[in-house]
């Protein structure tokens, strides 16, 4: 399951951010940042308490279900009058959630947390960057493991200097990804593909903004009746 | 049109280069005085390039000083702070300017320096911008268009002969020559035992390899390295001899000790030649080559 992972913003830039607003309605999100403890209902709870200590009005609270869910406006619609009275929404989702919400709801949104990382739940309470979405994935070549995202220079061509005894050269709590990648490829007896030398990287995957769209057998036959009303 | 550095390499006799950092500012003196010193006395000098990520006075514009001076200059690039665009265009103007050796480093992370919160590039890594060269000099850049005008460098890059784990270390190192790397200035070695075994693997590569050498200035300081720089193991041995030296004479004993290593690996033909990397006590190169025994002007 990939997670948003999140972390309170600073105190005195929550300060300032909300410095203009008295009225305040809160926000939290029932999955991730539940699970992450930073704006579940206890999370809510003391940000209520926070702000009423500092004098302001808080208008109403929520947790809802999913923020980043479109369904989350409709949910919304029972709390409309602490809304509508609120001068600001203190959003305790991640920057997916504060955004849906943005998109809905005419008022001023501030974000509550700083968005650090899309993550894989690694083990119980721990979560990690495995994938940065660049657009042109390479792992069929590194024994699936990702050093665009795992690497912190991202380098493709094996480790670079600072890397010692299997950690990275910023921080002995964080593996080195060429030291992982090769005692995978080692193992798996594909030595020969980290010997290669790789490239420039091509950084123009998906330009961003990145957008899609599903093209449905429906929307063919659509086009392809157009193009046959052209011709 | 052969760089003298290159001229050097090939010559077969024991190179010497060592480093220079530009300083944090436009104030120039102090490097101008030990380019003034020193153009002479080794066959090149390297111009870091922010060196440990902390902003300086450009390793280009270093490099500049250095050929304006009558020196022989290695231009160091990162590719910390520059993207391809940056980098070859960066190449271009070193070229117009008379810098005819470059040394090809990744480059340490940002958060390590003094601008934490810069963006850090890392478009390239030091592979690529070896290759990066080869291809700007048969004329093309990296987007696969005509350059107008030739250029030519004498590529180097770097290696940790005692990185831990070591095998990934040498794949890359293997993968730079292939990339067309002509010399390797190696991370400093203590351990002529280590470095002898290193070169004993590396000799089979068409190579020129620099041990590196790091002037000692204290026991603490040979610690610190211990502890913080990766890849880096000063033996217990030299660490006791730094700390009985008298006091006030522990700079005198650092002069020995890399003397000494200089010495042995000249005598006993170890590698091609070293990097003496003196970090701020520039001015000891000359004493320390003069305690190796190995003096002599520029070959040209
Ligand atoms: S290379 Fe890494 S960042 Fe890019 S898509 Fe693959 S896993 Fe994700
Ligand atoms: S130490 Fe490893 S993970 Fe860290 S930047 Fe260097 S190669 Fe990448």
């Amino acid at each position: 399951m990939i997670r948003s992972i999140t972390q309170p913003k600073p105190e005195e830039e929550l300060n300032r951010l909300l410095a203009d607003f008295n009225r305040i309605f809160i926000i939290g999100c029932g999955t991730c940042t539940t699970l992450t403890r930073t704006g579940g209902m206890e999370q809510v709870a003391a940000m209520k308490e926070r702000l009423c200590q500092a004098g302001k009005m808080v208008t109403g609270q929520t947790v809802v279900p999913v923020a980043c869910d479109n369904l989350t406006l409709e949910m919304m619609k029972e709390f409309d009058a602490g809304i509508q009275q609120a001068s600001a929404l203190l959003v305790m989702s991640c920057a997916f959630g504060v955004q849906t919400l943005a998109r809905q709801i005419q008022k001023n949104i501030i974000p509550a947390l700083d968005t650090l990382f899309i993550g894989k739940e690694t083990a119980v309470g721990q979560f990690q960057e495995i994938c940065t979405q660049c657009g042109t994935c390479i792992i069929g070549e590194t024994g699936g493991i990702c050093p665009v995202t795992s690497c912190h220079k991202g380098l493709v061509n094996g480790p670079c200097g600072g890397t010692d005894k299997g950690k990275c050269e910023i921080d002995k709590n964080k593996d080195c990804a060429w030291t992982l990648i090769y005692h995978r490829l080692k193992a798996l007896d594909r030595l020969d593909t980290m010997r290669r030398l790789f490239g420039p990287r091509n950084y123009l995957g998906e330009p961003k903004p990145g957008k899609f769209e599903i093209k449905t057998e429906v929307d063919d036959h659509q086009s392809n009746r157009f193009l046959k009303k052209d011709g | 049109m052969v760089s003298e550095f290159k001229k050097a390499l090939v010559s077969g006799k024991f190179v010497v280069t060592c480093e220079l950092a530009p300083p944090k500012g436009a104030h120039l003196d102090k490097m101008t005085h030990h380019i003034d010193l020193l153009k002479d006395k080794v066959d090149a000098m390297n111009l870091t390039d922010h060196q440990s990520s902390v902003m300086r006075f450009p390793s280009l514009g270093g490099a500049i000083l250095v050929k304006e001076k009558g020196g022989e200059a290695i231009l160091q690039m990162t590719c910390r702070d520059r993207n391809r665009m940056a980098l070859q265009a960066d190449l271009l103007f070193a070229w117009s300017r008379g810098v005819r050796n470059v040394l090809c480093l990744t480059g340490d992370s940002v958060m390590l320096g003094d601008h934490k919160q810069a963006k850090p590039v890392f478009d390239l890594d030091s592979s690529q911008l070896v290759a990066a060269i080869r291809t700007m000099e048969k004329g093309k850049d990296l987007g696969g268009n005509d350059l107008d005008g030739e250029v030519s460098f004498c590529a180097g890059a770097i290696v940790t002969p005692e990185a831990d784990p070591l095998e990934p270390q040498l794949i890359k190192f293997e993968k730079k020559i292939d990339a067309g790397a002509e010399f390797i200035q190696t991370q400093a070695v203590y351990d002529m035992d280590k470095f002898k075994t290193f070169m004993d693997y590396a000799r089979q590569f068409p190579v020129k390899i620099l041990a590196g050498i790091i002037l000692l200035t204290s026991a603490p300081m040979a610690r610190f390295m211990n502890k913080n720089i990766a890849g880096v193991n000063v033996p217990q041995n030299l660490i006791d001899e730094m700390a009985a030296a008298p006091k006030g004479g522990a700079l005198a004993k650092g002069i020995e000790i890399a003397g000494r290593m200089v010495r042995q690996i000249h005598e006993e033909k170890i590698c091609d030649g070293v990097h003496i990397m003196a970090i701020g006590k520039e001015e000891t190169v000359p004493d320390i080559m003069a305690a190796a025994g190995v003096v002599r002007a520029t070959a040209s």
